[in-house]
């Protein structure tokens, strides 16, 4: 396993893996730790660009991990060869931090994590904490000498789910976690008209699946709550358990990442997969069963 | 829906696209920065009053725009965060694109008109469609003026 030690924060040491979450004062004590990479992934691609944690590389969401042609990942080469060029070893700690309370730092880790590598972690607060707290930003963009990353095949069984199997949770009564907010998952609709339509052609939810916004997991400074408070959100009032089969969802998988990392990294569930085709593609889908209202 | 190519862009935007289309693609993301840099501050009564303006919901960011209409000249004022940078850019791109011209030249603007700017690669498609709402609200906000 990984020479980077873990955060040994006590918050963290609740959570069912507590080396999956590092703290900001550890971050920045450790950002020259041989072996660890820190990695930025925003919504706005042009946020790192603005400054940086020292030493980060970028990744971005669109043009680095999906592919250009098809709505997919990159393949093993494709992902290999981004390693590469970042200076990403397969043993490397991978750090991952980003804007938008980490919605899509936790998305570049479960996209990592389908390639199999092991060791990822996310800052806890990620960038709107880093900042808050004066901590340096820089505009230097580091020069990484390149790596052999091995072509690894990406396993999208255990943490992806696709329309098809999405359907048969659907008709299993499975659980599933609608992490949008409540006036997507409501189906309501904000158009007026001459104005441009959304991406969708249906609004509503998957039938069957539980509303829990992907914010309740977040603290107002972007950090996660404890894990208390998410058993009482997850366990306790939607009734999930360790064991269950859950796949979430949300419009493109990014905000679902972060509440599959939630049940995954902090609660300990062990079947949690994302479907990152989402509402985009289940809103715009023929003859697929959708619900509106609130339940 | 328009016909994507049958307007050509105006001065303006056609200098910009010209610009980006001349940056090697490393530099890009660069210049899309610097533009960002160039969206201007609100003047008043729009620094104070954001109710004012209005929110362009197609852009995931809290993106506020107006078109003011004097002596038969469009300005355009918008507002955007600091962390948004890509959002204040799409926002500089038009302030700079269609301030200045006439409504109906504001009007003849094709709607495809960002994703001619040759952006694009750079950017996601989501990220598109908040430039592409900008400029459909500047339109319809011109539009309901000079009917008016």
């Amino acid at each position: 396993m990984s020479k980077v030690p873990f955060d040994p924060t006590p918050k963290f040491q609740e959570y069912a893996t507590p080396g999956a979450l590092v703290s900001t004062e550890w971050l920045a004590a450790h950002l020259n730790t041989p072996g660890l990479v820190v990695v930025e992934s925003d919504e706005d691609t042009l946020l790192y660009e603005t400054g940086h944690i020292p030493g980060s590389v970028k990744v971005d969401w669109h043009t680095d991990l999906n592919d250009p042609v098809s709505r997919d990942y990159v393949g093993p080469e494709g992902f290999a060869a981004l390693m590469s060029r970042k200076g990403i070893s397969r043993d490397t700690t991978v750090v991952f931090y980003g804007d938008k309370s980490n919605w899509w730092a936790a998305y570049a880790l479960w996209v990592f994590r389908l390639f199999g590598h092991e060791d990822v972690r996310l800052l806890d607060g990620g960038r709107q904490k880093w900042e808050a707290e004066g901590r340096e930003m820089t505009k230097e963009v580091p020069t990484r000498a390149a790596t052999t990353y091995p072509v690894s095949p990406r396993n999208d069984r255990e943490l992806r789910a696709y329309r098809e199997q999405v359907l048969e949770h659907v008709n299993a009564k499975g659980c599933m976690v609608d992490v949008r907010s409540p006036q997507e998952f409501s189906g309501e609709l904000t158009h007026m008209p001459d104005y441009p339509q959304e991406g969708t052609l249906r609004g509503g939810h998957i039938p069957g699946a539980k509303s829990v916004p992907w914010k309740r997991a977040a603290n107002d400074d972007g950090t996660f709550k404890g894990v208390a408070d998410l058993r009482a959100i997850y366990e306790g009032e939607k009734g999930l358990a360790a064991d269950d089969d859950v796949i979430a969802y949300c419009r493109i998988g990014e905000r679902s990442s972060h509440t599959w990392f939630v049940l995954t990294y902090l609660l300990g569930f062990k079947n949690v997969r994302n479907y990152d085709g989402s509402w985009s593609e289940w809103g715009n889908a023929v003859r697929l069963p959708i619900a509106v209202g609130a339940e | 829906m328009s016909e994507s190519t049958a307007a050509p862009l105006p001065p303006g935007l056609a200098a910009v696209a010209a610009e980006f289309a001349d940056t090697p693609r490393e530099l890009r993301l660069e210049l899309l920065l610097e533009y960002a840099d160039r969206l201007k501050p609100l003047p008043e009564p729009y620094a104070s009053r954001e109710d004012l303006m209005e929110r362009v919901e197609e852009c995931q960011s809290p993106l506020f725009a107006v078109a003011e209409i004097q002596d038969n000249v469009v300005s355009i004022h918008a507002t955007a965060p600091q962390e948004s940078p890509t959002t204040r850019a799409f926002a500089s791109i038009m302030q700079l694109g269609l301030s200045g011209l006439t409504p109906a030249e504001v009007l003849a603007v094709p709607a495809s008109a960002p994703l001619q700017l040759g952006l694009t690669e750079l950017v996601s498609p989501l990220r598109m469609r908040g430039a592409t709402g900008l400029l459909a609200r500047i339109q319809r906000q011109v539009r309901a003026a000079t009917i008016a």
